[in-house]
């Protein structure tokens, strides 16, 4: 009974955070180890999470493209593993697939219900009441956190048989076929972001990064030293940032100077 | 009482500290209309609390954090310095109006998204995450927990760090905006940012087509000859020395088998691994122009991967 009330309270942490996004708890690493201290078989909770792990690396929310959802996937798979049930490793894989995408689908209604909500708070605003501000906050975030729980106590009541059969009845074709765009639906989250940053000047780093990507075998680390190098070289010979040379007396003002710029110290001191 | 000199308000560690904790649940309400708005809003009550008083000032500083936002939501916190600033100055009679406030926030947070998505989605985590993934899955319990510590270190003390970074420099913005840090700062990372975005999209974006386009029959021993390598193993009798050849025609870049199958995914391959996620992100972007809605290409990408594996051509 204390297990099965610890499963589902990190049912919900896993459901909140997987909107926060912040202390990790819907992570496969974190959430699985959590289950399976929970159900008293952590070892294996810990190998299913570093599985799981390995397959979730790429997924991230960027803007409004939302990846494949891990905290459904973790939690149920890693109870199926470690719980009662006792599914072997493998099987908690294939189905954590099947289950990140359904978890997808959860969020992204409980996003459009948010809307809703927002428009509550425009009305609190309007008043002046701060309190019903928060009180609309949490009641969200309430809802992320109930959108992993409820499906975790149905899957505890019904045992992993009905969620397997559940699971397998999804035609294939949607199935694998929403797999396959859950690939790719990142694009949408880099083109949001690319959209609001993009200038002339900066799309030559972009296209720097797509071939060493795609061609090398660097790995993300040297990507990013390369990377912050870039950004250092051209702040430091581009004239627009470099007040003290050539015709940069006007204008900057106080501020001009050397002494006047933390940034231009940081740099002075490499 | 119009003669009694306004006292000015200043925000203090306490309402600091509280903004940086409140800025843990910035995306609590995420929503597909004004997306961080709420949450956004919900970070900076304590200083809207401690700067105005009246039931009105407090009405219209809510609503005008209420407006669209959307960042990573790391990021939010230099912006969220700014912002606390910003108010703080208004408060005490300092001539910012709205459109400055808004201003600010939606000029920060595309820049500062494009270097937070990457860097700590796109790098940090995975880098983070393959690390101690490997140490759980040879059954370490160390791998969750150095995940966990490591990771919430690094995040809480950058958001404290970069939230008093942007206080700091609101302070003093209205010089800054004249081409001072801030804009370097931004300038920097949007360089990194751009490039880190280049090597993401072929990365982490799967796109495979199995489709065949071509399945030639290979000239007679130009190929490795599979059929009675099978044939010699189930009878029982291969050498070495056949095994050594086989391996070596392997070696040379023989074709396995009697045919030589190429899929789509191959003549992509050929011209740049990568070109497809490109070709889609360029598709997108046309499309965001077209002022088509992110929610409308989502769903559509999702009937489009459907189609696809239907079809057979990716999968």
């Amino acid at each position: 009974m204390i297990s099965a009330f610890f499963v589902i309270l990190i049912a919900f942490l896993a459901g909140v955070e997987g909107i926060l996004d912040e202390f990790q708890f819907h992570q496969p690493l974190v959430a699985a180890t959590l289950i399976g201290l929970a159900t008293g078989h952590l070892m294996e909770g810990v190998i299913l999470g570093g599985t799981l792990q390995m397959l979730a690396l790429g997924w991230m929310n960027i803007g409004a493209a939302i990846a494949p959802d891990a905290a459904l996937a973790s939690v149920v798979s890693a109870y199926l593993v470690t719980g009662p049930a006792q599914v072997d490793v493998k099987t908690g894989m294939a189905i954590a697939i099947p289950l990140a995408v359904a978890g997808q689908i959860l969020t992204i209604g409980v996003r459009t219900i948010t809307v809703a909500l927002a428009h509550i708070a425009d009305r609190e605003a309007e008043k002046g009441n701060v309190a019903g501000v928060e009180r609309v906050h949490w009641l969200a975030l309430v809802f992320q956190g109930l959108r992993i729980a409820i499906p975790t106590v149905i899957v505890m009541a019904v045992g992993a048989g009905p969620v397997n059969a559940a699971l397998n009845a999804i035609p294939e074709v949607i199935t694998k076929g929403l797999a396959v765009a859950g690939g790719f639906i990142v694009v949408v989250g880099y083109a949001m972001v690319i959209n609001m940053m993009a200038t002339a000047e900066l799309w030559p780093f972009f296209f720097l990064g797509f071939a060493l990507s795609a061609v090398t075998e660097l790995n993300l680390i040297a990507m990013g030293i390369i990377g912050l190098v870039l950004a250092l070289i051209y702040l430091q010979l581009s004239p627009k940032f470099n007040g003290g040379n050539g015709g940069g007396s006007n204008g900057g003002g106080s501020a001009g100077g050397s002494g006047g710029d933390p940034v231009d110290a940081i740099l002075n001191n490499y | 009482m119009d003669e009694v000199v306004k006292n000015e308000v200043h925000l203090t560690q306490k309402e600091l500290r509280a903004t940086w904790w409140r800025s843990f649940f910035l995306q609590g309400s995420w929503n597909y209309e004004r997306m961080q708005n709420v949450g956004w809003a919900f970070a900076m009550i304590p200083a809207i609390k401690k700067l105005y008083s009246s039931k009105e000032d407090r009405a219209a500083a809510l609503k005008r954090h209420l407006e669209f936002f959307n960042t990573h939501p790391y990021v939010a916190s230099p912006i969220l310095g700014v912002e606390l600033a910003l108010e703080e100055q208004r408060a005490n009679g300092a001539d910012i109006d709205d459109e400055t406030i808004q201003g600010v926030k939606v000029g920060m947070m595309g820049p500062l998204a494009g270097v937070g998505d990457p860097i700590w989605w796109g790098t940090v985590r995975p880098v983070l995450g393959a690390f101690a993934a490997g140490m759980a899955q040879g059954g370490s319990i160390l791998g969750p927990i150095i995940f966990f510590v490591v990771w919430n270190i690094l995040r809480m003390g950058f958001l404290w760090y970069t939230q008093d970074l942007g206080y700091k420099q609101g302070t003093n913005i209205t010089q800054n905006l004249a081409g001072g840090a801030m804009q370097k700062i931004t300038m920097g990372a949007s360089i990194l940012g751009m490039f880190i975005m280049g090597v993401l999209v072929p990365r982490w974006t799967t796109m495979n087509f199995p489709l065949v386009v071509s399945k030639v029959k290979v000239q007679e021993g130009a190929g490795v000859d599979m059929s009675s390598l099978a044939s010699q193993i189930n009878g029982g009798h291969v050498s070495v020395s056949k095994l050594i050849e086989i391996v070596n025609q392997i070696k040379g870049g023989q074709t396995l088998g009697a045919y030589k199958i190429t899929t789509l995914q191959d003549t992509l391959n050929q011209l740049i691994p990568g070109l497809a996620p490109l070709l889609l992100l360029f598709l997108v972007l046309w499309l965001l122009r077209k002022r088509v809605s992110a929610i409308t290409i989502i769903f559509g990408l999702f009937a489009v991967g459907i189609l696809a594996y239907w079809l057979g051509i990716m999968g």
